[in-house]
């Protein structure tokens, strides 16, 4: 990434913020305007130099494109209704307090982007594009889908905000806990397409991990008396702690017991096991914290025979408690294979498998073949790989569900 | 700006109710109403009589053709609508949370298009 790319990555959010409140909720003009300053930022700065304050230049720019275009639609169509326009006239940029509101700004942008009104896919786009300044096409590649596709979301999303007029607000009290789950649930959503095994690009999946650990921390900085984004800035860094050892160099996925421990990142981790325990402390147990403790038990565990599987298992039963669902009840089961044995696992996960809704979720399949294996039932084994080989969705999970099924019929036959 | 808040309910299921309990939610409705005057939210509302009473119009190669029903058939159907003042989505999302039908059935909020004039 060059450095301007960089100064567009950390600047052009705190802009748009600004800049959509100066003009009463218009994201696209906001947006297109802060585009625009950029584009004459990068064929100016090279010419006459970088400028003293280039934050203030910026705006200042920014807020003339935007004067600029309400001058020309005043000529060409009928006055334009938009007061926050005019008021820009008569407002300078001095460069000491461009961002006197800055905090309360990102926040009107977090909370907007992550509007209930707005479908999640949605959310999640605009917050990329406006939160971390990523680009339509970094963003469509990142999930997998057409930049014009990419594209259209956005600009529906936009002209919701606009037309149906989602507020430029921050929630008040009563609202903030349940708009504020909304926002982590966004933040933890970028951070696990980013995590989540390698399909696509890699590059992108690991910025995208970056910029929720990014957000996370932003929101923690912003809504200081809150602990459930403190416990969610924890579980990311926990988890992305152990990135790099979770694929070999063949991009095969490695299971996290046979994962290189020394390659963890160790202050990461550390930090990480610090920000649980405030967590847990000032906020109880809530969902995001007691996944944080569990990932911090097994980032904490010098080798893996030696994690705390029984304090794991508490965790997750009062973790599946408070979130009763199936990702959290295999996890669990998974948890009691290990502490109490495979067999008290599978027992767990057979109750699972009974459900209608369950038979083509791979990770049960996957689970349930990894437990009859360290079983011995082989040949049970080999079918519930195979049907998980069927249901992989990416090239790794694939090749590690070939991999253990040639094993197991390997076993079969002798 | 103006929204409307438009009422989904299953007829079906309303049409079952009990008497008490239909008088009951009549009760909220009017109540819901009186709130909404008071507080200066009220612009307009009206229930509607029920899909079995509805006929969809289309023309088609300039021929009027009646057919009978709602347009769609679908799980909820519209039976009623109110046209409230809000200053933004979160406040007309706030007062279609009040209505009765919002536990029972969904209200759909859709702002009302500001024509040039």
């Amino acid at each position: 990434m060059s450095e301007f790319e960089r100064l567009y990555r950390r600047e052009s959010a705190a802009l748009t913020a600004r800049l959509i409140r100066s003009f009463g909720g218009d994201f696209a003009l906001a947006e297109e305007v802060v585009q625009e300053a950029f584009a004459a930022a990068l064929e100016q700065w090279p010419v006459h130099g970088t400028p003293e304050h280039p934050r203030a230049w910026l705006l200042q720019t920014a807020q003339h494109k935007a004067i600029d275009r309400a001058r020309r639609s005043r000529r060409f169509e009928a006055p334009l209704d938009e007061p926050g326009l005019l008021a820009l006239e008569s407002e300078p940029v001095e460069p000491g307090n461009v961002f006197a509101s800055e905090q309360d700004d990102y926040l009107r942008l977090l909370f907007t982007c992550c509007h209930p009104a707005l479908s999640l896919e949605a959310q999640v786009a605009l917050t990329l594009r406006t939160l971390c300044g990523l680009s339509t096409e970094e963003i469509a590649r990142a999930f997998l889908v057409e930049p014009v596709t990419m594209a259209q979301r956005l600009v529906r999303a936009k002209h919701k905000i606009k037309v149906a007029k989602i507020p430029y607000v921050v929630p008040e009290r009563a609202e903030l806990a349940e708009r504020l789950d909304a926002v982590l649930a966004v933040v933890y959503l970028v951070f696990s397409e980013g995590y989540a095994a390698t399909s696509g690009d890699a590059w992108i999946r690991r910025d995208l991990s970056n910029e929720a650990i990014r957000l996370g921390l932003l929101v923690e900085r912003l809504l200081p008396d809150e602990t459930e984004p403190v416990a969610l800035v924890a579980l990311m860094l926990l988890h992305d702690a152990r990135r790099d050892t979770r694929v070999d160099a063949q991009g095969d996925l490695v299971l996290l017991e046979e994962q290189d421990r020394s390659r963890w990142d160790r202050a990461q981790i550390a930090e990480g096991a610090a920000r649980v325990e405030r967590a847990l402390r000032a906020g109880g147990a809530t969902p995001y914290a007691l996944q944080a403790a569990i990932a911090a038990l097994h980032a904490q565990a010098p080798t893996a025979g030696t994690t705390d599987w029984p304090q794991i298992v508490l965790l997750y039963e009062a973790l599946l408690r408070l979130l009763p669902t199936t990702v959290v009840a295999l996890n669990h089961a998974a948890a009691v294979a290990m502490a109490h044995g495979a067999e008290a696992g599978l027992r767990l996960v057979e109750q699972l498998a009974d459900l209608e809704e369950l038979q083509s979720y791979q990770p049960l399949f996957a689970t349930r073949a990894e437990l009859l294996r360290r079983l011995e039932r082989h040949a049970e084994a080999a079918l519930a790989y195979e049907r998980g080989l069927t249901l992989a969705k990416t090239e790794p999970e694939r090749r590690f569900m070939e991999k253990r099924l040639r094993e197991t019929r390997a076993l079969t036959s002798t | 700006m103006q929204y409307i808040l438009l009422i989904y309910e299953n007829e079906a299921e309303a049409k079952s109710r009990s008497k008490e309990e239909g008088q009951r939610i009549f009760g909220e409705y009017m109540a819901f109403t009186a709130a909404i005057k008071q507080s200066g939210h009220m612009r307009s509302g009206e229930p509607l009589e029920g899909t079995a009473t509805a006929t969809t119009v289309r023309v088609k190669g300039g021929k009027t053709v009646r057919t009978d029903g709602p347009f769609a058939e679908t799980r909820e159907q519209l039976g009623g609508f109110y046209i409230v003042e809000a200053k933004d989505l979160d406040e007309a999302a706030g007062l279609a949370a009040r209505l009765p039908a919002a536990k029972t059935g969904s209200v759909e909020v859709r702002p009302i298009m500001k024509m040039p004039m």
